[in-house]
């Protein structure tokens, strides 16, 4: 709206169809993975207890498909759908940088949803999840627009 | 009551890899980093000029479950967390993720993927601390 740009390629159809496909893939990922069950993941943070080691594979495989593709991919020089690879610039280990990620981790383990698990669950209908999204979804738009 | 879960190596992998390949084709076809958060709180931001990718990509990631329950049967998970809990879970991981610039999927995945020094260190932090709450939790208090 803001974007004044014409024929702006992300906006084209290609890129949103190939988002939806990524979201596809991820979503099958983490439902054949189990990271979409939260029990698995308190299992997995809970060492001292009812360890179950899955998800370190999950990352695993997910960090070697990744790590080899991206060496593929970005020497490329261009993405198929757009004008330029957006890859983060912020480099400095700052206090939002680890305090976002300690509050995070507090969260995820006391629930044992992370974003991705919690909005992929939304499709199993049931009220837990619901409530985790609405103040999950909430926490995001508040400091998107008060604090950004 | 803590639910035992099965060591699932095999379709952790196979999971995990599929993550992988969405990424690979996230950054492939748009050039963008598939970090759950990032998608979805940009898609929340005040004016932003590519929502549409987003809301598709999060349209695609809750189609996957319905497919396999069409495909194969209910997928199964378990919650033990209660309301309370779950909102205040809930307030944490949408702040956190938005103060700390990313989660398991942005952090995790790509970031680790490109030996990103913030990734790194966002990824000891978030397991570190996750791994706390649930030793308090489950252990000290529950």
């Amino acid at each position: 709206m803001t974007d004044t740009q014409t024929a702006r390629p992300a906006a084209s159809l290609p890129a949103p169809l190939a988002a939806l496909g990524a979201g596809l893939l991820f979503g099958l990922g983490l439902v054949i993975s189990g990271m979409i069950n939260p029990a698995k993941v308190l299992n997995f943070l809970d060492v001292a207890g009812s360890w179950d080691p899955s998800l370190a594979f999950v990352m695993g495989g997910a960090l070697a498909v990744t790590a080899i593709g991206y060496r593929l991919v970005l020497p490329r020089g261009k993405p198929l759908f757009a004008e330029r690879f957006a890859l983060p610039a912020a480099r400095q280990l700052d206090p939002r940088l680890i305090g976002g990620a300690a509050l995070f981790g507090i969260g995820w383990g006391l629930a044992g949803f992370c974003p991705g698990p919690a909005l992929s669950a939304a499709a199993l209908g049931m009220a837990e999840v619901y409530i985790f999204l609405a103040a999950m979804l909430a926490g995001m738009a508040g400091w998107r627009w008060i604090v950004k | 009551m803590d639910a035992v879960t099965p060591f699932t190596p095999v379709s952790a992998l196979v999971g995990g890899a599929l993550i992988g390949l969405s990424a690979v084709w996230l950054m492939a076809a748009n050039g963008r980093i598939a970090g759950i958060s990032g998608i979805a709180g940009g898609a929340l931001a005040p004016s932003i000029p590519d929502r549409l990718w987003r809301l598709m990509f999060v349209i695609g990631l809750i189609a996957a479950p319905l497919i396999v329950m069409l495909a194969a049967g209910p997928v199964a998970i378990t919650i033990e967390a209660g309301p309370l809990t779950l909102i205040a879970a809930g307030l944490l991981v949408g702040i956190g993720t938005q103060m700390g610039s990313g989660c398991t999927s942005g952090h995790g995945v790509c970031g680790m993927s490109l030996l990103s020094p913030r990734s790194l260190v966002s990824v000891a932090v978030f397991m570190a601390a996750g791994a706390a709450a649930v030793f308090i939790t489950r252990h000290l208090i529950g």
